[in-house]
């Protein structure tokens, strides 16, 4: 059991480093940053739209397409990297494993390219 | 490339690439088609569905791939191949009606072919993550065909609901999951085995266990945790429908059988209270709840939680026995289902509309016979009235149950069957003694035949029940 959660040690000094330097920079503003509010600063922020409003409002469902297929190709990316590095340790079983994912990703973008879903009009 | 398939063993997984990658092919073939695709995808899924189902039956079993996370015992194989049959009868069924209601489009096979190759998965899954891979690659495509029509209220709550009750479900089942890797350090099933051999079963490790019953009792809507399937059996389309009661309910019994036998023997006395008390709840639910319904797919649906609480009096038995009476439930299960849900699809107004209400099957007996006959005969089977097929189903889980020494449970189950029979009985009653309802028009050619064949079935059971007898046999013993 205690060899088993030594292996996690790496990821709570990870933790307690990530707590420092956010508190840091937080208390840092906190203390020394130049305070000019006006009501625009100090209204929440909600990008291009009125923080408060009636939420029953028509809103474009293209817009949740994009972001939805955003999403699937920003994953792609977040999977490639620690791939690229790691490639030497994960050898060939690791190469056409992620050929294997990205044909299939590639048969989902013609899919959804031949479907018209990349047009916004 | 041959490197690769070699050292992973991935020729034990060949069943599950080729439909992988027919799937994907036809979604392709669709695509660049458009207009004709609906017709030749679904031709082609089916053949898809046939020759992989070959495949199974021609591979070699006790094959491991992928470092053991993959496993292809006799089991799997059988269970694999009723699971193929349902959805290849689930896409049969569907395509007349896929037509009729304008809902043919090429996505709706390419779906159930993805949704199959996750139930495949499921059910050879020896390891932790690859039983969550599965699961999901299923649920996924199921959400999706939920909602299929998309333009219907009921269809998309049916998709929503059953998306949001899936995805807490599959939370559960990985925080089980997550805490059976925290106390045991491994996620193959025969390392846990391992780790658990030696030694009492801690607190969480039970926390775990509780949490992964939990997630499987979602997945094959065992009470409590089976609030989405009435609502999701009436909003779905009828085909989707007999989909949904038919190939995921064999994949996710399948994978809590094996996920509860081969990772945990040594837990036997803990695991074996919680499904005693999920049947019991099960069959209790399921034949009371169904006596006040008037839909007729809600009342397939009660009827399906009632038959899931059956099956699990066999997995509550344990052993070769117990296990035997699960692979050999399902079988019959799933070929009374499919029928029922064909029979469903037969009731068409003279317009072309799909009735759904029991008293729409009014005098039936009088305007069509046969329909009339093989409906009464599938619905004395799932009662298990002697000599039609369910009678066997429900014989072979109670003796199970009795030889292992619940006798509690056999006498439980019997005495809901009785009141379940009820409910049957008041739908034979509707077609041969009540004043005749408008007549319906006859059903498409294939409905037609999933009829006759399920009634064939459910009536020569008792003749020939030798095959499905040694198949299941053989399922049970590779599993110890």
């Amino acid at each position: 059991m205690p060899e088993l959660l030594k292996d996690y040690l790496p990821i709570v000094i990870f933790m307690g480093v990530c707590a420092a330097i956010g508190i840091a920079l937080m208390a840092s503003s906190f203390i020394l940053a130049v305070r000019k509010p006006d009501p625009e600063k100090l209204s929440a922020y909600e990008c291009g739209f009125a923080a408060f409003d009636d939420a029953r409002m028509k809103f474009d469902v293209r817009f949740y397409l994009v972001s939805i297929l955003f999403i699937i190709f920003d994953l792609e990316v977040a999977f490639l990297f620690p791939w690229a590095i790691s490639l030497k340790e994960v050898g060939l079983l690791g190469f056409w494993s992620m050929m294997t994912f990205l044909g299939v990703l590639t048969i989902g973008f013609i899919y959804e390219w031949r479907k018209g879903a990349l047009e916004w009009d | 490339m041959t490197e690769f398939l070699t050292s992973t063993g991935a020729v034990a997984a060949f069943p599950e690439i080729t439909l992988a990658l027919s799937a994907l092919a036809l979604l392709m073939a669709g695509v660049f088609l458009k207009r004709t695709a609906y017709d030749l995808v679904n031709g082609l899924a089916i053949l898809a569905l046939a020759g992989v189902a070959v495949m199974v039956f021609l591979a070699d079993t006790r094959a491991t791939a992928f470092n053991g996370a993959f496993l292809a015992d006799e089991f799997a194989r059988v269970m694999k191949l009723l699971a193929l049959l349902g959805a290849a009868v689930a896409l049969i069924l569907s395509t007349s009606y896929m037509k009729a209601h304008k809902l043919n489009h090429f996505e709706y096979p390419v779906l159930v072919l993805l949704a199959t190759t996750g139930m495949m998965l499921m059910i050879s899954a020896n390891d932790l993550v690859s039983v969550y891979l599965g699961l999901e690659l299923q649920s996924l495509a199921l959400y999706v065909i939920a909602a299929f029509d998309r333009d219907n209220a009921k269809s998309s709550e049916a998709g929503l609901k059953y998306f949001v009750l899936g995805a807490l479900s599959s939370g559960m089942l990985l925080y089980g999951a997550s805490m059976i890797y925290g106390f045991t350090g491994t996620t193959s099933f025969p390392g846990i085995a391992a780790a658990l051999a030696n030694g009492e079963a801690s607190l969480g490790l039970i926390f775990g266990l509780v949490f992964l019953i939990a997630g499987f009792a979602f997945k094959v809507s065992a009470v409590p945790f089976h609030m989405w399937t009435p609502d999701v059996y009436e909003g779905a389309p009828t085909p989707v429908t007999a989909f949904f009661a038919a190939a995921p309910k064999i994949a996710a019994m399948a994978l809590f059988t094996r996920a509860m036998v081969a990772p945990f023997p040594s837990m036997t006395a803990e695991w074996q209270q919680i499904i005693v008390f999920i049947s019991i709840a099960s069959m209790a639910l399921g034949s009371f709840a169904a006596i006040g319904q008037t839909n007729i797919k809600r009342l397939l649906a009660y009827s399906s939680i009632g038959n899931v609480g059956f099956a699990l009096v066999g997995l509550a038995a344990g052993g070769e026995e117990g296990v035997k009476g699960v692979v050999l439930y399902m079988a019959i299960y799933l070929l009374t289902t499919l029928g029922s849900f064909a029979c469903v699809l037969a009731m068409r107004n003279a317009s072309g509309q799909q009735l759904e209400d029991v008293k729409d099957l009014a005098g039936l007996a009088r305007s069509n016979k046969l329909l009339a006959f093989v409906f009464a005969m599938l619905m004395f089977s799932l009662a298990g009235i002697p000599p039609l097929a369910g009678f066997f189903a429900k014989y072979f889980v109670f003796m199970a149950a009795v030889k292992s020494g619940l006798w509690a449970l056999a006498v439980i189950g019997v005495v809901t069957s009785v009141v379940g029979a009820f409910y049957y009985l008041r739908i034979v009653k509707v077609i041969y003694f009540d004043e005749p309802a408008a007549p319906f028009i006859p059903a498409a050619p294939e409905v037609k035949w999933v009829i006759a064949l399920s009634g064939v079935f459910t009536l020569g059971f008792v003749l020939f029940p030798g095959p499905l007898l040694a198949l299941a046999q053989a399922a049970a013993r590779s599993l110890f």
